[in-house]
């Protein structure tokens, strides 16, 4: 609004920056990153790199294999849409990834901090182990003091900088009135801390800086697994998100200008070319077409689209070119509202206490009273603070949740890469633990157990003639249909070689061959009652319209999915906002017994939220916007990667390839990965219970400490690799 | 025990030059990209010429 005011004060001198603003975005960036998912080898970097090397206006193009991308520095002026061919002629698929989305994750500074304090922690343990391992084989006296003296120098400073996340995390959880796994680590770091440099300044025989020091690194090395996981999830989902670069051809003046979708107004002009998704929500000003809404109703017939129309964001324009008046933009779009009240409902996944929590909150009061315990008691016993302040220390160093600390960060990694590796990417922190538990599967229909792309049913219904001619007229349109009639016929017959083909937007095709009007389109258009099924009509000369039925095809691996879910004894159920002659078929033909057709999405989430009042734990599968809802409000959420935007923010899993067959896997690999945190947790367990009674009776000298707490953590990283 | 005098803070200087040359690495972005690096020492193209 304000632009609009200062550009009627002086035009000029407001549009001087504006037109520099937009010289600035014409001229491109001068860095620009490309998706290549096909890479995966040396040869392969090589010559995506040659063939980008090669080109004028390119500086330096380097590929980063791990996130298969290519980083290219340009000269200014040069598109991705100029450098993408290239790649493709070296025989590799590019995608252009929005600049802007992926900002955030080039460099992933948490990840490098906590590697720095790892490498730090790391760094100085091993030289006070060496300090250590010469005091346990019998220095003594001054020698010993010495060495007590620097390994305080290393420890104190060290764990100054490395121990800072427990640090910070204990005090937050501590300030807010809760326990959590950091409160006992700090303390037990703290506490071996002050007594170990009590102990050298009187020169006493045992000092805990090693055994300080090494449950950092560990705590450390179990932090920065857990951070790698997440890492590598997120910046694969922003990647998804960044492949939709979001513009739009706006007529400003008169003249058609490609803008960012941010700098679109309400008011504007946007023309839409046929195959475009629609950036906003709006009016129909001029144009006849017809629109996809399968994303966000779930209907598998295009709608049709006229003047006066109001359309949402999301709808994708099928047959002719669309001009429309923004009604809402950015924020305000109902797509975006839809996208609000999911992260709305986000909020609640945080019920969700994680196992590890869950078991701070049993263990972390439970260590502390036992180290008082041994305190008083020993205090009462001997009367020496000093032996009852290392006797408390020891107990609480031995106890310290070194294994359970590692427990599920260790164990969720293996899981999640197994899955990474098998196209599953899992978003959320607890969502492992939650698949685990899942006893009923809530299946979308429209792209997510089929494609959402028509296979054509009956070709044998049109003589060979027929199917030239209606090969031929399909060649002349982008509607799905005509792509599904071109999938089946090409190869089978040639096309008739039709003349004067032209599309009638929002009708079909028509042509003229040997002096006959030829048309393939809707019913009515050639005057006959639609079926409830989904046609199109071919008409050639007088003869009579012949029809042609449809039918989505089924996705890769629906149909084994079902089966093995089936077979695993869990309950699968279809719901869809499709009409019930198409979904009663599909769950016929996928054996599912359980069908709701019509679905609002208030409707599919009620179902899911009566089916957890039932006590059921649901896993919902869906694509759509509007499987949203259901979505966020089912235990847990599977969106394949081609679903909207908004839908893969809303599930905690998205599935990266085309197929379904790796859900009955997946929902293996989490029960198999719970049941090795609960192992883990019974490991530490047990470990503790021949331990502790040692620390208590002030049989626990500092090689004891070590080694128990080594031992334990590597027999639960161990027990955790066993699920690769 | 004389030798200790020597050794103890050359086990030191060693171990400060491994985490030095480690925070180097780090700031020059080596961990980036791991299975690139991977595989990077199979091609031959830097050979004579290292990449700029």
């Amino acid at each position: 609004m304000g632009e609009t005011a200062s550009l009627s004060a002086c035009p000029a001198c407001a549009a001087a920056p504006l037109a520099q603003d937009r010289a600035a975005r014409v001229m491109g960036p001068a860095q620009i990153t490309l998706s290549v998912p096909g890479l995966h080898c040396a040869a392969c970097m090589d010559k995506v790199e040659r063939a980008l090397q090669g080109q004028p206006g390119v500086r330096r193009a380097r590929v980063n294999l791990t996130l298969k991308r290519a980083m290219i520095e340009t000269e200014p002026g040069l598109t991705p849409a100029d450098l993408i061919p290239f790649v493709e002629a070296a025989g590799y698929e590019a995608h252009e990834l929005d600049a802007g989305s992926i900002a955030a994750t080039a460099t992933d500074r948490a990840g490098r901090d906590l590697l720095m304090r790892l490498a730090v922690a790391g760094f100085a343990s091993m030289n006070v182990m060496l300090l250590s391992v010469s005091v346990w084989s019998g220095a003594e006296d001054a020698t010993r003091d010495m060495f007590h003296w620097i390994s305080a120098a290393i420890a104190l400073p060290a764990i100054a900088f490395s121990g800072q996340p427990f640090f910070r995390s204990a005090w937050g959880a501590l300030k807010a009135g809760r326990l959590n796994m950091d409160v006992p680590i700090t303390l037990a770091i703290l506490l071996a801390l002050v007594t170990s440099v009590w102990e050298t300044a009187l020169s006493g025989e045992d000092a805990y800086f090693d055994a300080a020091l090494t449950l950092t690194f560990f705590l450390l090395g179990g932090r920065y697994l857990d951070h790698r996981t997440r890492a590598v999830a997120r910046s694969a989902a922003e990647e998804l998100t960044a492949l939709e670069v979001p513009r739009a051809t706006v007529l400003r003046n008169g003249q058609e200008v490609l803008l960012p979708i941010a700098e679109v107004v309400v008011g504007d002009l946007i023309r839409l070319r046929p195959g475009a998704r629609l950036p906003v929500d709006g009016e129909i000003t001029e144009g006849h077409s017809e629109l996809d809404r399968a994303l966000l109703t779930g209907e598998t017939l295009p709608v049709v689209a006229a003047p006066g129309q109001r359309v949402s964001a999301g709808e994708v324009n099928l047959t002719g070119p669309l001009t429309l008046r923004a009604t809402a933009v950015g924020r305000d779009t109902s797509l975006h509202r839809m996208a609000d009240l999911v992260a709305l409902a986000e909020s609640g996944r945080s019920r969700y206490t994680p196992l590890a929590d869950r078991a701070a909150r049993l263990y972390a009061p439970g260590v502390h009273i036992l180290a008082a315990l041994a305190f008083i008691g020993w205090l009462a016993w001997s009367g020496d603070a000093r032996l009852a302040l290392n006797i408390a220390a020891s107990v609480l160093i031995i106890t310290c949740p070194c294994a359970l600390g590692l427990a599920v960060p260790a164990v969720t990694t293996a899981a999640s890469g197994r899955l990474f590796r098998r196209g599953m990417l899992i978003k959320h922190e607890t969502a492992l633990e939650r698949l685990a538990a899942v006893d009923t599967v809530v299946f979308d229909k429209t792209g997510t157990l089929t494609t959402g792309t028509p296979r054509l049913l009956n070709p044998e219904a049109l003589s060979r003639e027929d199917q030239a001619l209606a090969l031929g007229l399909a060649q002349g349109s982008s509607h799905p249909l005509s792509v599904a009639i071109r999938t089946a016929l090409t190869g089978q017959v040639t096309p008739a070689a039709v003349t004067a083909l032209r599309e009638v937007p929002g009708f079909g095709t028509e042509a003229q061959w040997n002096g006959m009007t030829l048309r393939l389109g809707r019913a009515h258009w050639l005057g006959v009652e639609a079926g409830p099924q989904t046609a199109t009509w071919l008409q050639s000369g007088r003869a009579d319209p012949v029809e042609l039925r449809f039918a989505d095809s089924l996705r890769e691996g629906a149909e084994s999915t079902v089966a093995a879910l089936r077979a695993q004894g869990r309950r699968v159920l279809l719901i869809s906002g499709d009409s019930a002659g198409p979904v009663a078929d599909l769950a016929k033909r996928l054996g599912i017994e359980d069908w709701q057709a019509g679905a609002l999405p208030g409707d599919k989430a009620a179902r899911i939220a009566a089916l957890q009042a039932e006590g059921h734990k649901v896993l919902m599968v869906g694509d759509g916007l509007n499987d949203t809802a259901a979505l966020t409000s089912a235990d847990v959420s599977i969106s394949p990667a081609s679903a909207l935007d908004a839908a893969r923010v809303a599930s905690d899993i998205v599935l990266l390839g085309g197929d379904l067959a790796p859900i009955p896997g997946a929902l293996t690999t989490a029960s198999r990965a719970t049941a090795r945190i609960r192992e883990n947790f019974r490991i530490a367990t047990l470990y503790n219970v021949i331990a502790v009674p040692l620390a208590v009776a002030g049989l626990c000298s500092p090689l004891i400490a070590a080694l128990a707490m080594s031992a334990s953590s590597i027999t639960v990283s161990l027990n955790a690799l066993r699920l690769r | 025990m004389d030798v200790l005098i020597w050794l103890i803070p050359i086990s030191l200087f060693l171990g400060a030059v491994g985490l030095v040359a480690f925070v180097w690495s780090l700031r020059a972005n080596q961990y980036d990209d791991p299975d690139g690096n991977s595989q990077r020492i199979l091609s031959d193209q830097w050979d004579n010429h290292p990449q700029p």
